[in-house]
């Protein structure tokens, strides 16, 4: 029994790289081999797919788009939640408990909800087809996100070093930079990552903020998919390039998703 | 808990969130309030409708269907996804450099954006290239999630299954390492099986990430939008038109503002709702 399930995890991952691997398996394909023949691997590899990804300004300044807003949204999302959290984890003030509860409700309301509304903001406040426009539209469930993350974190660290270093006469913007963000270093981590993920992994708002000059990679992919017919490989290849930031960036925090799921709270 | 001190300043903390949250949250919030009540012909001229679209809304039948098929989806993957992401966080080996690999390949799904794994299941699926679909038809069954309702709800059920269990693996996972190596011990000595370790150990110390997986994965379903989509663009017919995208084809497509706003306040509150259910019910067990 033990010997079986021994097998679980490797056989579930095998199940979950099977749609991925035909993705990479498609975009080293030709149109006419996607569509004439059907093959477990590509007979005769081309890498055209990519070459046209790399060379169209179409196509690769969507990925800088892309990650220019995730890391915006990322970036203030931290920054805001942080002196939140610690607000939320030390202190008692009026009305705590139901601000913490209608932060939360923001990560339930549903994207579709507010795409024309957005859009309207947005446009007023002629932020409209900016990455700015669209990090900032992102802040809507990642800060809640964030403050429920860090505040978990915070919460596992005794008030007692707080108070240590006040008696160490360290005044309180000075604790908080050289003391307690060092030691929630891995909540930060976590909280970014978390960020990172559901911005650059939601399209609707994304796709509704932007129309040319701030267009995410992902919105040229279903435009394409729409104009040029069927552009599979081309698909598949754009698609097999956004894999990559998000593979990279789970590498890196491999050691803190574990733990950050169990100090946290996400 | 009990440490807390109360210092009203604490708001001072809070500001910048509040500021920036109800930018995103309240403004456009009161737009579609606004909306809701209101008919326009065009040219940003409105008339008081009162309460007329919301009866519409929850007296229409094309909103009961989408809500039903949305509750059905919703419990289908719940049903699916918690078990088998307890089943597997439980198997996974507790320490050695498999547990980065398993980690790493597990998050794998949740970082790709939402539309590429709707286009990737649609490549994964056809019938004719995908791998999936080729090797149904090849057992001899007739899959063809273009034409047929129900292999379209199988492959939209199957993409949720493979693109969220593993949060809940990650979830159980680390509710699972946190049981100190005592407990086990301690339930050696009393001769537990592992259905009783299960029950009375793992199963009480996974509770709280449990209830947030559910949580999660009620919320997100809830609102799935994208990745059905992309994959089935919500048909065959309305097969697997889901409360969003029925949604977004009222607001933006026949551009109905009125009762696209009623219908998305509607939905809110139903998940609010819900959560605030879970949310309370999460809390109460953490007090004590």
């Amino acid at each position: 029994m033990r010997q079986i399930t021994k097998f679980v995890p490797a056989l579930y991952i095998v199940l979950l790289m099977m749609p991925i691997y035909w993705l990479i398996n498609m975009s080293f394909k030709t149109t006419n081999e996607i569509l004439g023949t059907f093959s477990l691997w590509p007979n005769e590899i081309t890498f055209d797919n990519y070459i046209k990804i790399f060379t169209d300004p179409v196509w690769y300044t969507g990925y800088f788009n892309s990650l220019s807003y995730v890391t915006l949204n990322m970036v203030i999302s931290v920054s805001v939640a942080l002196p939140a959290a610690y607000a939320f984890s030390r202190y008692r003030f009026l009305g705590d408990k139901h601000l913490f509860f209608w932060l939360l409700t923001n990560r339930m309301a549903p994207p579709a909800v507010f795409a024309l509304p957005f859009f309207q903001l947005y446009s007023a406040v002629s932020l409209f087809d900016t990455p700015i426009a669209v990090a900032l539209a992102h802040c809507l469930f990642n800060i809640p996100l964030a403050v429920w993350i860090l505040e978990g974190f915070m919460s596992g660290i005794p008030k007692e070093l707080d108070e240590t270093a006040y008696v160490d006469g360290y005044s309180f913007p000075r604790f908080f930079v050289r003391i307690f963000i060092p030691t929630i270093a891995a909540g930060i981590g976590v909280a970014m990552f978390f960020c990172f993920m559901f911005s650059w992994v939601e399209l609707l708002l994304a796709k509704t903020l932007t129309s040319v000059a701030a267009k995410p990679i992902a919105a040229t992919m279903t435009r394409t998919a729409s104009s040029s017919g069927y552009e599979l490989g081309l698909l598949a290849a754009a698609g097999t390039l956004t894999i990559i930031p998000g593979a990279f960036v789970i590498y890196f925090v491999r050691n803190y998703i574990a733990k950050g799921f169990a100090l946290g709270r996400v | 808990m009990d440490k807390k001190t109360t210092n009203q300043k604490a708001w001072l903390f809070v500001l910048p969130v509040i500021i920036l949250v109800a930018f995103n949250a309240i403004i456009p919030l009161m737009t579609v309030v606004n909306y809701s009540v209101q008919e326009t012909f065009g040219d940003n001229v409105f008339f008081w409708e009162g309460v007329k679209w919301f009866e519409a809304v929850l007296n229409s039948d094309r909103f009961h269907a989408s809500l039903g098929r949305q509750l059905l989806f919703t419990s289908i993957i719940l049903a699916i996804e918690v078990p088998l992401g307890v089943a597997i966080a439980l198997t996974m080996p507790k320490k050695g450099v498999w547990v980065s690999v398993c980690l790493v390949f597990m998050a794998m799904p949740l970082l790709i954006p939402w539309n590429v794994v709707g286009a990737m299941w649609n490549i994964f699926a056809l019938p004719d290239i995908g791998l999936l679909g080729r090797s149904i038809n090849a057992l001899g069954i007739d899959y063809n999630f273009t034409s047929q309702p129900i292999a379209a709800w199988f492959t939209t059920v199957l993409m949720d299954v493979w693109h969220w269990t593993s949060l809940v693996v990650l979830l159980a996972y680390a509710g699972l390492t946190s049981i100190p190596d005592a407990y086990y011990q301690a339930a050696k000595i009393d001769g537990a099986g592992p259905w009783a370790v299960f029950r009375y150990i793992q199963l009480p110390k996974m509770k709280r990430v449990l209830t947030i997986a559910i949580l999660l994965r009620f919320m997100d379903s809830f609102m799935i939008y994208t990745e059905p989509f992309v994959l089935t663009g919500g048909g065959p017919g309305n097969a697997t038109t889901f409360l969003s995208i029925d949604l977004v084809k009222i607001a933006l497509g026949q551009f109905d503002l009125g009762p696209a706003a009623a219908m998305s306040l509607v939905y809110f509150l139903i998940v609010l709702l819900v959560s605030w259910l879970f949310y309370t019910l999460m809390m109460k067990d953490e007090a004590q």
